[in-house]
């Protein structure tokens, strides 16, 4: 750290500051750490994700061919590999995000609190609905 | 100064972008994922040929789910992303070189998503 400007010299009656150092890998310690540190690393597989679906978009746009060389790409055993990896983030992700939601918005009802496990069975019903409807549209349904 | 100022204006408003986001990916990326990056390439399930892939793109509304898809997200990760540099890497003298790529990255995603969304025929 260094002082700012205008700051006094260190003296007897003025001692340096003690600041315990932190090591760049202090969420290696603890798995509560790595955990949280896992969660925020999620952000990377769905931001891969969108560049995937942009790729996707952009063979689109360019017509037949390029979607079927995309379609192929995305057979290569790397990017399915990727993908797999990717799809179990993610899945944290939810998860995580889940577990979270109740807290972040407490909903009461007649005054009471509904409980967090009500809102998050709600919220893993609404998943389950909403992936099927995705789904359905892409199989054709 | 100024910059500190307004950046803490931006605030709330990138944390609803965030938080945003955050639903968006944790209802639909893994449903998406699942059947574009897995199902799909693997033979489990037909993939949509081209045909059906732009009769869905032909409802306007698909176009705006996409761009929603691919933007809120892009915000969510930034703010996530700066954050685990900030704290896991412990770079907070970087910060206004992350904000700039983290959310300029997110800006490009967005124009990107909305200029093909646009164009395709």
């Amino acid at each position: 750290m260094k002082s700012s400007g205008g700051a006094p010299g260190y003296t007897l009656n003025h001692p340096r500051w003690y600041r315990t150092p932190v090591s760049t890998y202090w969420w290696l310690g603890q798995w509560t750490y790595l955990k949280f540190v896992l969660r925020e690393l999620t952000s990377i597989f769905v931001a891969f994700f969108v560049v995937t679906t942009l790729l996707q978009l952009r063979a689109l746009y360019h017509g037949p061919q390029a979607y079927a060389d995309f379609q192929k790409w995305l057979k290569n055993p790397a990017v399915i590999a990727l993908n797999a990896v990717s799809f179990c983030f993610v899945v944290y992700h939810t998860v995580t995000w889940f577990a979270l939601a109740p807290r972040a918005m407490a909903v009461r009802v007649r005054g009471k609190r509904v409980p967090e496990a009500l809102i998050m069975a709600a919220n893993y019903a609404a998943w389950l609905a909403v992936s099927a409807v995705v789904a359905s549209f892409l199989l054709g349904g | 100064m100024a910059g500190k100022e307004s950046g803490l204006r931006m605030e709330p408003f990138l944390w609803t972008l965030f938080s945003a986001g955050g639903v968006l990916a944790a209802f639909l990326i893994p449903v998406h994922l699942f059947l574009w990056g897995l199902a799909f390439p693997l033979g489990w399930l037909k993939a949509p040929g081209y045909e059906s892939a732009t009769a869905l793109l032909a409802h306007p509304i698909v176009r705006i789910y996409l761009l929603l898809l691919c933007s809120l997200p892009l915000f969510h990760w930034a703010h996530r992303f700066r954050y685990t540099l900030y704290d896991g890497l412990q770079i907070k003298h970087l910060n206004e070189v992350i904000n700039f790529c983290c959310y300029g990255s997110a800006l490009l995603g967005t124009a990107v998503a909305g200029y093909l969304l646009w164009r395709i025929p």
